[in-house]
């Protein structure tokens, strides 16, 4: 029973790492997205406020995912390790996304001499930002799909169906449309300039709008996938109570965008992907849970202690970071 | 090619790789903090120059080494899965102490960069500090988790799992104080010597460059200091191999009979065939003082050891030598520039000792990396000493010479943008 209780907390630290870390980094690559939709005029206005607005916080962000990693191969490694084999590929994929997107971004902001290497920092740096969330959403996908290794089979069926197939990428695009959604609404908030802040309300509105459809799809292609996800979600009542949740924060999202509001709509986008990713995570939970394997008593609990002290120093400074940057 | 040798280059790879970036990361905010603590005292806007334009590096740097480092936490579990199984629950402490560190580090860096003008001058400042605090710890958290690699503890192993685990005593084994004091200091030499010579050779071609002069000054202190310091606590770290680890210490030192005393070998080309040592000159009685503090004692050779659990000798060999050749280089040089600093820079900014130090900029990296191999490649081919061998911990996945190719384009793109990169930001700086 208490081990059960340690697990959980465990758990429930790696889903509040994965939370941040879409609400705050996916923002971080839904501005890069959104880049590749340029302004028109405001092409440089539109890039300056990106490298504005995530410049101080990119990296503090990117940590949550250092974080829920470093969770998972401690409190769960027998996932880490199969997940890891399963998933090389996409892995790898995502990694060189991470890689190339921070290194872009920092190597645009930094150069001393601004020539015509800005743009192809920029290319890497829009083209990253696409990768990088699609090939987590993917990953997301195939982890509801389940195929980890298992029967030898050949190449192919082993490492590479099991994630590239219709459904695992219809969550990919589905998380790079939330990821923009988000990062539309937020540099909404950063810009004074009115054609800015429209223009970038616009782009939220567009990718709520691909978000719907590719919500869709991923039911669709559930069916197709060979994924009972339409009974799975429809038997699980915390999952539709989040759907209804996400539904329902459409209302004061769009009420306080459009009245200038800077605090609420960010709150109202925040908490939609947090019930997104809740519901998500309700579905999951279970099979993670037999599926996985838990480290022994006397780690989880150490786990959680460094989790919670950690906790008690990072809140404060992360406090800080945002107050400073973001009021 | 086979999967386990494309597996632990990568591993290589990314990990000397990635080594520069933290080190870098880990020293430069000390530096910015002294030329930025002299900006706030003295107002000579030199030093508000200065810490701008380190600033400038160290955001490049810094931003490298965290998507090196994510990588690297994720390539851990993706090359070598049974590892990490067995490893995750032991290691895991250092391992979230670290996480927590380095958050901490991307947090004041994220406050000192963007904060100017917008903090309180003194605020400001600690938020650089901070920045430095958190990232020796963190580096010193990696490297508790490889010292236990080394020093395996705090689990009892039975029928290839481990049962007892005790994630404090894993966490502070015998070897992580050592290694951790050894790894933070030679960082502190590397980034010091590099940055003195390379403003080094900013004075040579600019010798009215206040900017360059006050750069050079504070990194050659600095790594001064450290490159002194280095063979103490090296010869401690030497002296605990020998008694935990005593084949990579027969392999570093080229030593195939086991022998009382031992004679310390400087050169020579060891012969894992002939079990000789070719060229080599040998000092008697040394390498047993140096191993265990008497100059009769019997230090361990390989001939104890079974040929198949030997690590390449000649590598491990040549690295130690490299390394310690260029450790004792840093302690010539920065006990002069010591000594220049006491009679107020007598010599310290003459012509040659500035070639010098130009020349010197890569020594202290060049003993990381071969520091580095000495440590890994020694360890071989256990990845956790006398537990799990490496080939037993590899992906099962095939094609593992795929990501390895993929992995070294990335990286060798990268380090050739930062150079160049930095090569613009030297042409800028006055």
């Amino acid at each position: 029973m208490l081990v059960d209780m340690l697990v959980k907390m465990n758990l429930g630290f790696l889903g509040i790492a994965l939370l941040f870390y879409c609400v705050l980094a996916g923002a971080d690559f839904g501005a890069g997205i959104l880049e590749a939709f340029r302004g028109g005029r405001l092409k440089n206005e539109q890039r300056n406020l990106i490298g504005h607005a995530i410049g101080p916080v990119w990296e503090a962000n990117h940590v949550w995912l250092i974080l829920a990693v470093v969770i998972l191969f401690v409190g769960f490694p027998k996932t880490y390790a199969l997940l890891s084999v399963s998933f090389h590929i996409p892995i790898t994929l995502m990694l060189a996304g991470i890689i190339l997107r921070g290194c872009a971004f920092t190597f645009r902001q930094y150069d001393v001499v601004r020539d015509r290497s800005q743009n192809v920092y920029s290319a890497i740096f829009v083209v990253s930002s696409f990768a990088t969330p699609l090939m987590l959403g993917t990953l997301a996908g195939a982890l509801l799909l389940g195929r980890f290794v298992g029967s030898p089979s050949g190449f192919a069926d082993t490492y590479v169906w099991p994630w590239l197939n219709l459904f695992s990428l219809s969550v990919g695009v589905f998380t790079c449309a939330l990821f923009a959604f988000l990062a539309g609404v937020y540099l909404t908030g950063e810009s004074r300039n009115p054609q800015l802040r429209a223009l970038f309300t616009r782009r939220a509105l567009q990718a709520s709008w691909v978000a719907l459809v590719m919500g869709l799809a991923v039911f669709l292609s559930a069916d197709y996938s060979g994924l009972a996800l339409r009974s799975k979600f429809l038997s699980n009542t915390l999952a539709l109570g989040c759907m209804g949740m996400a539904s329902v924060l459409w209302i004061p999202l769009w009420w306080s965008l459009r009245r200038g509001q800077k605090l609420l709509p960010r709150l109202c986008a925040a908490s939609q992907m947090g019930f997104i990713l809740l519901g998500w995570f309700s579905i999951q939970a279970h099979e993670f849970l037999a599926l996985s394997d838990p480290a022994p008593d006397a780690t989880l609990r150490s786990l959680l202690y460094a989790l919670v002290t950690g906790a008690a120093l990072i809140f404060p400074a992360l406090y800080f970071l945002f107050r400073v940057f973001k009021r | 090619m086979t999967d386990l040798f494309a597996a632990r280059s990568q591993m290589a790879i990314s990990l000397g790789f990635h080594i520069i970036f933290a080190a870098i990361g880990m020293v430069m905010p000390f530096f910015m903090a002294v030329s930025h603590w002299k900006w706030l005292r003295t107002r000579n806007p030199v030093y508000l120059r200065l810490t701008k334009t380190w600033s400038k590096g160290v955001a490049i740097f810094f931003a490298v080494g965290a998507v090196s480092g994510t990588a690297l936490s994720f390539e851990l579990g993706l090359l070598w899965p049974k590892f990490m199984e067995h490893a995750g629950p032991i290691i895991g402490m250092p391992f979230s102490w670290e996480g927590t560190a380095f958050f901490l580090e991307a947090i004041a860096l994220g406050i000192f960069l963007y904060g100017w003008g917008r903090l309180k001058p003194w605020i400001h400042w600690w938020s650089g500090v901070a920045v430095g605090i958190s990232g020796v710890f963190s580096g010193f958290f990696v490297i508790c988790a490889n010292a236990w690699m080394n020093a395996p503890q705090g689990f009892d192993w039975a029928n290839g799992t481990a049962t007892n685990i005790d994630p404090w005593a894993a966490m502070f084994n015998k070897a992580a104080l050592l290694q951790g004091v050894h790894m933070v200091s030679a960082a502190f030499g590397a980034v010091g010597f590099a940055g003195a010579g390379i403003h080094a050779a900013g004075l040579l071609k600019n010798p009215e460059s206040k900017l360059h002069r006050a750069a050079f000054q504070i990194a050659v202190m600095i790594g001064s200091i450290a490159a002194i310091v280095q063979p103490l606590h090296g010869d401690l770290l030497a002296k605990q191999t020998a008694r935990l680890q005593p084949t990579k210490l027969a392999a570093m030192e080229g030593l195939f009979r086991t022998s009382k005393p031992a004679p310390l070998l400087i050169g020579g080309i060891p012969d894992v065939d002939t079990q000789t040592v070719k060229c080599g000159f040998h000092i008697p009685y040394v390498l047993s003082f140096l191993a265990h503090g008497d100059i009769h004692a019997e230090v361990q050779g390989l001939d104890r050891t079974p040929k198949e659990e030997w690590p390449p000798v000649a590598v491990v060999h040549y690295a130690f030598q490299m390394m310690v050749g260029l450790g004792m280089w840093m302690v010539v040089l920065g006990a002069f520039a010591l000594f220049s600093k006491m009679r107020r820079n007598l010599w310290l900014e003459k012509r040659f000792a500035l070639r010098l130090f130009a020349i010197s900029a890569p020594a202290g990296f060049l003993a990381i990396e071969s520091g580095w191999v000495v440590t890994e490649v020694g360890r071989q081919p256990w990845i956790i000493y006398g537990i799990l061998k490496t080939k037993d911990a590899v992906s099962p996945m095939p094609g593992l010479v795929v990501p390895l190719i993929f992995f070294t384009f990335v990286y060798f793109f990268l380090a050739s943008v930062v150079t160049w990169l930095m090569v613009r930001q030297f042409k800028h700086a006055r």
